[in-house]
């Protein structure tokens, strides 16, 4: 296709350049750096060097009781803070054998899918972005606004969420989230279309994207590729469908699917996906209303954080509060696996517990810190702008890259 | 939902392997064995190989260290059988000071990184593995900090002692 002499690194008439692309580049959209060989604009080789906004998250965790290991989920994949959190909650609540009510199965859901649509509006946003079209994006930062006011009326928080108690939430929601909702499921698919009609048959984007870094479902899956990346290129894997969490098995939807694994498929993917969260939102919402509505957690007192007003009024709240924040609770010993779709991929939680007050071994299988591996060998060859356009399109979130 | 079981599984695994893989148990319904590292590379092949298994895709690859036994670090890795939709764990224990486990890269590519993510928290040497570096933490560092021996919190620290529990 494309013929540039390929130079040994001893031939004088080498005229490789060496370009440091990060760890802080605009493009690169987080803090990782990426050592390139260009032969003109053509990258022969690169190294990717990661961990510059390494945490330890593992490591405090194994020193913290269960609840105080929720603010570090949220800062792994800080788009979608929400996932994390019900993610890790249910990992304990497998691990403590606790059953859920339907209807906070569907609460989680409504929480989590929004997570997913504010996650993807951001990649699919800033992939406009570095394609040159700005517009879609400011359109689009209406939505992600108007799902964070959402986020707002259940915990408060906008960005780290913290949101979720192991049993369920720490309070009910309130009208005004419903209403809040239900106007966004309103006026956001007409915003979404309008964003299709941008972009999915606009020249110079399907120019820049249509055919750059191809994936075969093969190395996809070679590589442990999970999420939207891995559907792009054909593999119809999702946790949700395949593994239900979180009452998923009770809702209708679709799992969308690509073809080539290029990142206009990964796009188009993206966006089916938005819509798809939207129809499981809508069917939640109506499913939430026929189950009793005082219900927002499971009955288990011991390991349920209780709210403050019962704290301060009621005993027994008081003990099992104390008992709960101090990591006094008993927990079974054992070991468990348990992963939810992230909004890059699988998220898994491997837990080992040995009974005292925090994990004896806590680790995270981000899907960030496993896509992001292939960028440097599926860069050879391509563009320097296309190698850009890939990178986006992978939805890499540091936060979650490094943990 | 799984289209095989966890038995069938054992039995497959039984009738190649023999006493070699040990089964630990199935703790939360996902079946977990144990091996030596001299058979890992031929277990995992030929859980990703076998026509009727089919565990071609591989979870995750984390370890654990156990100070008070023998073999203090465990090496964990999780496979994932698409088409059979059911999970496999395996163990390879080996003792501190000897830390050789032989790289999975020849079977999956993405074992690279995940491997580089364990020598660099537990120190597991990948024998034959491309490019064994350190991934999250800077090149220099001397330890490998997600062992036991080094704990989090400042040890002077007094208001969280156990003894003030009861315990």
């Amino acid at each position: 296709m494309h013929n540039h002499p390929v130079f040994t690194d001893n031939d004088p008439q080498s005229e490789l350049s060496t370009l440091n692309l990060g760890p802080t580049h605009p493009a690169t959209h987080g803090v990782f750096q990426n050592v390139l060989q260009l032969d003109g604009e053509r990258i022969v080789s690169g190294v990717s060097t990661i961990g510059y906004i390494h945490r330890a998250f593992e490591k405090i965790a194994e020193h913290r009781p269960f609840y105080q290991i929720t603010p570090l989920t949220d800062r792994l994949n800080y788009c979608s803070s929400p996932i994390n959190n019900m993610g890790w909650h249910m990992t304990v609540e497998k691990l403590l054998n606790i059953q859920l009510p339907k209807r906070v199965d569907y609460m989680r859901i409504i929480v989590m899918e929004l997570a997913r649509i504010a996650d993807h509006i951001v990649c699919n946003g800033v992939l406009g972005v570095d394609t040159g079209a700005f517009t879609g994006f400011l359109y689009m930062m209406e939505f992600r606004e108007a799902i964070y006011e959402i986020y707002e009326e259940i915990c408060g928080s906008r960005l780290t969420t913290n949101v979720g108690r192991i049993g369920g939430f720490e309070r009910n929601f309130n009208e005004i989230f419903f209403r809040k909702t239900r106007k966004f499921l309103v006026d956001f698919p007409p915003a979404l279309a309008e964003f299709e009609s941008l972009f999915n048959r606009n020249r110079i984007f399907i120019d820049r994207t249509k055919g750059v870094a191809e994936v075969t479902a093969e190395t996809a899956l070679s590589y442990s590729w999970t999420g939207p990346l891995l559907r792009a290129a054909g593999v119809d894997y999702d946790v949700r469908a395949m593994n239900p969490y979180s009452s998923y098995q009770d809702l209708d939807f679709e799992v969308p699917v690509g073809t080539t694994g290029d990142v206009y498929d990964r796009f188009l993917v993206r966006n089916e996906e938005m819509k798809q969260s939207m129809r499981m939102i809508e069917q939640c919402l109506k499913l939430v209303e026929k189950e009793d509505p005082t219900i927002f957690h499971a009955d288990v007192p011991a390991y349920y954080l209780p709210p403050k007003e019962e704290v301060y009024n009621n005993m027994e709240a008081l003990i099992y509060h104390f008992k709960i924040v101090m990591g006094e609770v008993e927990t079974p010993v054992g070991e468990v696996y348990h992963s939810v779709e992230g909004a890059n991929g699988e998220l898994g939680f491997y837990l080992v517990n040995d009974g005292g007050r925090s994990p004896y071994r806590l680790h995270f299988r981000r899907p960030s810190f496993i896509n992001y591996q292939m960028y440097a060998p599926m860069s050879r060859g391509m563009l320097l702008s296309d190698a850009i356009i890939n990178m986006s399109s992978l939805n890499i979130i540091a936060g979650e890259l490094d943990a | 939902m799984s289209t095989i079981s966890n038995e069938q599984i054992i039995e497959a695994i039984a009738a190649k392997f023999g006493d070699n893989v040990k089964t630990e148990g199935e703790p939360y319904g996902l079946l977990t064995v144990e091996t030596g590292r001299e058979q890992i590379i031929d277990l995992l092949s030929f859980l990703k190989n076998d026509a009727t298994l089919k565990f071609g895709f591989l979870t995750d690859i984390t370890a654990i260290h156990y100070p008070e036994r023998e073999k203090a670090i465990g090496v964990i890795y999780h496979l994932h059988s698409l088409q059979n939709n059911i999970r496999i764990r395996i163990k390879v224990f080996v003792a501190d000071g000897d830390v050789h486990v032989p790289t999975a890269t020849v079977l999956w590519d993405g074992a690279n990184w995940m491997e580089r993510e364990t020598y660099d928290f537990f120190g597991v040497d990948f024998t034959g593995h491309p490019d064994l570096r350190r991934i999250l933490n800077v090149d220099d560092m001397t330890v490998f900090p997600m062992r036991r021996e080094f704990p989090l919190e400042d040890p002077n620290r007094v208001d969280k002692k156990d003894y003030f529990f009861g315990r």
